[in-house]
């Protein structure tokens, strides 16, 4: 299936671009996300492990299981305020 | 709090209009009202900041925030609530967010507005970004100081 991926702050500037589609396996669930991510952008990968991964706006864990179509949005801890 | 009317939840590029939301949250059955305004600092420890420049992902923190005045209403008896974030340039001494409650009696308005201001620091998708005196630029991202 095919996966929007949205970065934001220092994760947009580590990946160097806002936004990437990838491919992942039927059953993929969001640490496939990660992984995939690790692989392709090797300036992010080190700070992969503190970045959270949401999906559809909603905060998961790495088990919570993707659908086709769906948006996951990579970011560091958040800082307003 | 099931009149929709009743909040107001909004990410600006302009200028935090405090009057219209002490306006927006000012009804005769309350007693009291919170505003809580989030300014930009001029030090961080020994470090001088010039300016923050923020961002957000949208989707998100709009549905966040409204999550974060759905909870409040479930614990105190708060009859309006306004969040508003400002994006973009902000200068020394501008308003960065704005939180304001009006509650029947301040107690509840007092917690009520500390809840939303504390829960919005580590739920909402808001980053800031540091321009220090130096003319450096740096991401703020608690727990990732020095990485």
């Amino acid at each position: 299936m095919k996966v929007h991926v949205l970065f934001f702050a220092r994760a947009r500037d580590l990946a160097g671009c806002e936004s990437v589609e990838i491919s992942l396996p039927d059953n993929a669930c969001v640490g496939d996300v990660r992984d995939s991510l690790a692989a392709r952008f090797p300036g992010l990968a080190p700070l992969l492990p503190a970045m959270f991964l949401a999906l559809d706006n909603e905060y998961v864990d790495d088990r919570a299981a993707m659908r086709e179509g769906c948006t996951v949005a990579c970011f560091p801890p958040v800082s307003g305020g | 709090m099931p009149d929709p009317a009743a909040r107001l939840v909004e990410l600006t590029r302009e200028p935090i209009d405090t009057a219209a939301l002490l306006a927006f949250v000012n009804t005769p059955e309350c007693g009291a009202v919170v505003l809580f305004l989030g300014t930009v600092r001029e030090l961080t420890g020994d470090k001088r900041t010039v300016a923050l420049d923020y961002d957000a992902y949208p989707e998100m923190a709009t549905s966040k925030m409204h999550e974060l005045i759905d909870e409040t209403v479930a614990r105190w008896d708060v009859r309006r609530a306004a969040i508003v974030h400002r994006l973009g340039h902000l200068e020394l001494g501008e308003a960065s967010v704005a939180i304001a409650v009006s509650c029947p009696h301040r107690r509840a308005a007092f917690e009520a507005g500390q809840f939303l201001i504390d829960e919005f620091k580590v739920r909402v998708p808001v980053w800031k970004k540091e321009n220090w005196a130096d003319g450096t630029t740096e991401w703020v991202h608690p727990g990732l100081e020095g990485t």
